[in-house]
C-alpha cells in the first residue's frame, strides 16, 4: 500500500463519511428530544430521489437540493404527527416510514422518468460542482502533508464541507444555547421541561424536523455529490450505518464526527479491497463491511465502554395522567 | 375498566386502520395516473381469481405467518424482534446445511431435520440479541437490526466462499431429490383437485401447525402466561417469581425459531437451493401482519393471508399494468404506519364516543 494509496482511501473515506455523518447528527437531534428514529434510512432516501429528480428537471442542483429537504421534512412530520401527537410507537413509525420510502421512491421515478425505478444520469449544472480549498494548488508541493490536504481534503462538494462543520454547530446548538439545553433535558426528563412552562411537544417537533433538514442533505449529497442520479434503494444501509454511529459516538456530537469517519473508512476500505491481507491473515470483505454493525452491538453489549440512551428516549409524553 | 367493548377492539379499529391504509393507498395509485379500482380488481383476480393466484397467495401467506407469528409472540413480552429478516436468513442456512448434509431418500425424513435445523439457527441468531437486552440491557430493536446486517454479510461470505456451488452465481448447489417436499399440485392431485403448478408447499400445513402451537403456548400452558405476564408488567411478573432473564431469552429464542422455519417454505419448498437473499422482505413483513392480526395467532394467519394476496396481486398488477410491484411496499408501509404508529388517532375518538355512548342510562332501567 503506497502513500497514494493511503491519500485515496482517505479521500473516498470524507466523500463516504459525509451522508453518514449527516444522518447521524440528524439521529443526534431527533434522540436527544426524546424521539428514536430509526426511519433515517427512509428520509434520506426519499430526499435522494427528490433532489436527483428535482435537479434532472430543472437542471439546477440547488433546487433539488430543497425539494429534497422538503420531501424529508415531511417525512419527518409524519413521524413527528405519529410519535407525539398520537403518541404512537416511534420505532413502528420509523419502520414504517422506511417502507414509505422505499416503495414511493420507485414508484413515482417509474411515474416520472419510465427508466426502470431511477432517475436520468446528472451532468453539468445539475450535480454538485467540487470545489478545492484555499492554497490547496500551492501547498501540494509539501512532502507528506501537501499532498493530504490538496488531494484528501480539498476537492469535495459543498456539502462534505457543510457536513463536517455541522458538527461544531451541532455541538454549539446541543450545548451551548437555551434551546439546546431544554432539547435535552426534554429528552432527559420532559415532566421537569413541561413544570418550567416549556412546551415538551413543540421542542420535539423542533428536533424531528431538524432531523428531517440533516437527512435532506444527507440525501441530497448522496444522489447529487457522490453519484450522479438516484438509483433504487441507494442508501443502501447508511441510515442504519448512521444510527450504529450515533451510538457508536454515545450520542455526541464530536464523537459522531469520529464514528462516522471510522465506519466511512470502513467502507472505503471494502470498496476498494476484496479481501485485506494483513500478512499472517486474510480478512474477508464481508467482515469489513459488517465491522461497522458488530462494533456497535459490542458498544451495546457494554464491554468496551457504555452507551447510555437520553432516559426518556422512545416514551410518548403524556401531560396528565 | 376497559374502555372499549372486545369487538371493537380486535375487529373494528383494525378494520378501520385497513381502510384508512387502503384509501390512501388508492390515493397514491391515482396520482400515479391509475383508476385505482381497476388496480384493486386486478390485484384481486390476480391473486384469487384462480387456483394459480390461490396458490401463490398462500405460498407468500406461508413465509409471513412464521415471521408473523416471530413478531407477535415477542410482542407478548413486550420485546420488538425486528430482526425476523436475519433470523430467517440463518434459518435458511440452517435448512440448507440439513438438506445438503444427508443425501436424503424420502421428503418425510428431510423435512423434520431441516425444520430442527432452520428452527436452531434461527434461535440462535435470536439468542444473543435476546440475551444482551437481558444480561446487559442494550435495547433490543437496535441489536437486532444490527444482527441483519450481519446475518447479510455472513451469507454473502458463505456464498462466496465455503458454501459456493461450481459456477458463476453465489449460490449453493440443488438439493438432493429426496429433500423435495410435495407441492400443493401433488398433494391435491392424490385426492383429484386440479391445482395449477405453484410453489405452495406442504410448509403451509407447518404453518398452520405453528399457529395452533403458538396459541397453545400462549393460552394453554404454563410458559405462555409468564410471557404475557413479564410483557405487561415486568415489576408484576418479577414479584411473582418470573425470572426476565428466562422469559426475556425463551422469548427470543422461540421467536427466533418460528422465523428460521421460513426457511423450510423459501429454500426447501421454492429454490431448492440457498441463494444470497431466500428472505427478500418477509422477516419486515411480519412487523405489519403481527401488528394487523393483533399478535394472535389466528389474527397472524389471516392477515398474512391478506398480505399474501396483496404480493400476489402486486405482481399481476405489475404484469397488467405500468405500477410497479413497489406499490405492495408502500400499502405495507401504510398498513404499518396506520395500524401500529397512527392506532390512537383511531383509537382515541373511537373510544370517547364509546363512552359517551355507554354512559347515556338506557330508558326503561333506573339509573344507578
Amino acid at each position: 500500500m503506497s502513500f497514494f494509496d493511503i491519500i485515496q482511501i482517505l479521500d473516498s473515506t470524507i466523500r463516504l463519511a459525509t451522508p453518514l455523518l449527516l444522518a447521524c447528527l440528524a439521529g443526534l437531534f431527533s434522540e436527544r428530544s426524546g424521539i428514536v428514529d430509526i426511519g433515517l434510512e427512509g428520509k434520506m432516501l426519499v430526499a435522494a430521489f427528490f433532489s436527483a429528480a428535482v435537479a434532472a428537471l430543472t437542471g439546477d442542483v440547488w433546487l433539488g437540493m430543497l425539494a429534497g429537504i422538503a420531501a424529508s421534512m415531511v417525512f419527518a412530520l409524519i413521524h413527528g404527527v405519529a410519535s407525539i401527537t398520537f403518541r404512537g410507537d416511534q420505532l413502528i413509525s420509523g419502520v414504517a416510514i422506511n417502507f414509505l420510502a422505499a416503495g414511493m421512491t420507485v414508484l413515482i421515478a417509474q411515474d416520472w422518468f419510465q427508466q426502470g425505478s431511477r432517475t436520468p444520469a446528472l451532468t453539468g449544472e445539475a450535480r454538485f460542482d467540487t470545489l478545492d480549498l484555499p492554497f490547496a494548488e500551492a501547498l501540494s508541493g509539501v512532502p507528506f502533508l501537501g499532498p493530504l490536504y490538496a488531494d484528501a481534503l480539498s476537492g469535495h462538494t459543498i456539502l462534505v464541507y457543510v457536513g463536517f462543520l455541522a458538527v461544531p454547530a451541532t455541538w454549539w446548538v446541543l450545548f451551548r444555547t437555551r434551546f439546546g439545553l431544554r432539547l435535552r433535558a426534554v429528552g432527559e426528563n420532559p415532566g421537569a421541561v413541561d413544570t418550567a412552562g416549556v412546551s415538551v411537544n413543540r421542542l420535539r417537533y423542533a428536533a424531528v424536523l431538524i432531523a428531517g433538514l440533516l437527512c435532506g442533505l444527507a440525501g441530497a449529497y448522496l444522489a447529487t455529490g457522490l453519484a450522479a442520479g438516484f438509483t433504487k434503494d441507494m442508501t443502501a444501509g447508511r441510515g442504519f450505518i448512521a444510527l450504529a454511529a450515533l451510538i457508536f459516538a454515545k450520542w455526541r456530537p464530536w464523537y459522531a464526527l469520529f464514528a462516522c469517519l471510522l465506519f466511512g473508512f470502513l467502507q472505503a476500505l471494502s470498496n476498494r479491497y476484496s479481501t485485506l491481507d494483513l500478512g499472517l491473515i486474510e480478512i474477508p470483505n464481508a467482515f469489513v463491511l459488517a465491522l461497522p454493525y458488530i462494533l456497535t452491538v459490542v458498544i451495546l453489549a457494554g464491554f468496551v465502554g457504555r452507551a447510555t440512551p437520553p432516559r426518556a428516549g422512545g416514551e410518548p409524553y403524556i401531560k396528565e395522567r | 375498566m376497559q374502555k372499549l367493548p372486545k369487538w371493537a377492539d380486535v375487529g373494528l379499529i383494525p378494520a378501520i386502520n385497513l381502510a384508512l391504509a387502503l384509501i390512501v393507498s388508492g390515493l397514491v395509485v391515482s396520482l400515479i395516473g391509475q383508476d385505482p379500482f381497476e388496480a384493486l380488481a386486478i390485484m384481486v383476480r390476480g391473486a384469487v381469481g384462480s387456483t394459480y393466484g390461490w396458490g401463490y397467495t398462500l405460498y407468500y401467506a406461508t413465509n409471513f405467518v412464521f415471521t408473523g407469528l416471530a413478531v407477535a409472540i415477542a410482542f407478548h413480552a413486550k420485546l420488538f424482534n425486528i430482526g425476523g429478516e436475519g433470523q430467517a436468513q440463518l434459518g435458511s442456512l440452517g435448512v440448507a446445511l440439513v438438506c445438503l448434509a444427508v443425501p436424503w431418500p424420502h421428503w418425510t425424513l428431510a423435512l423434520p431435520s431441516a425444520i430442527v435445523g432452520g428452527a436452531l439457527f434461527g434461535a440462535a441468531w435470536a439468542a444473543i440479541p435476546g440475551y444482551l437486552q437481558a444480561k446487559r440491557g442494550s435495547h433490543i430493536v437496535i441489536t437486532t437490526i444490527m444482527f441483519n446486517f450481519i446475518a447479510s454479510a455472513l451469507l454473502v461470505y458463505l456464498l462466496v466462499g465455503a458454501l459456493k456451488a461450481p459456477g458463476m452465481a453465489p449460490e449453493t448447489v440443488r438439493f438432493p431429490e429426496g429433500a423435495r417436499l410435495p407441492s400443493a399440485q401433488e398433494i391435491l392431485a392424490v385426492v383429484g383437485i386440479p391445482f395449477s403448478r405453484t410453489p405452495l408447499n406442504i410448509s403451509f400445513l407447518v404453518a398452520l401447525i405453528a399457529c395452533w402451537g403458538v396459541w397453545l403456548l400462549l393460552w394453554r400452558m404454563r410458559l405462555g402466561y409468564e410471557i404475557r405476564a413479564f410483557g405487561h408488567s415486568e415489576p408484576a411478573a418479577r414479584y411473582a417469581g418470573i425470572s426476565p432473564l428466562r422469559i426475556t431469552m425463551l422469548t427470543m429464542l422461540i421467536s427466533g425459531a418460528l422465523a428460521g422455519l421460513m426457511g423450510i417454505n423459501a429454500v426447501m419448498g421454492e429454490q431448492e437451493r440457498l441463494l444470497q437473499d431466500n428472505v427478500l422482505g418477509a422477516g419486515f413483513v411480519g412487523i405489519a401482519v403481527a401488528l394487523m392480526g393483533r399478535s394472535h395467532p389466528v389474527g397472524v394467519l389471516l392477515a398474512a393471508i391478506l398480505f399474501g394476496a396483496l404480493y400476489q396481486g402486486g405482481a399481476e398488477l405489475e404484469f397488467e399494468t405500468s405500477v410497479p410491484r413497489e406499490m405492495v411496499v408502500v400499502i405495507q408501509a401504510l398498513v404499518i404506519l396506520f395500524t401500529g404508529a397512527l392506532d390512537g388517532m383511531v383509537r382515541g375518538p373511537l373510544e370517547k364516543s364509546f363512552l359517551r355512548f355507554r354512559n347515556k342510562p338506557k330508558p326503561g332501567v333506573p339509573a344507578e
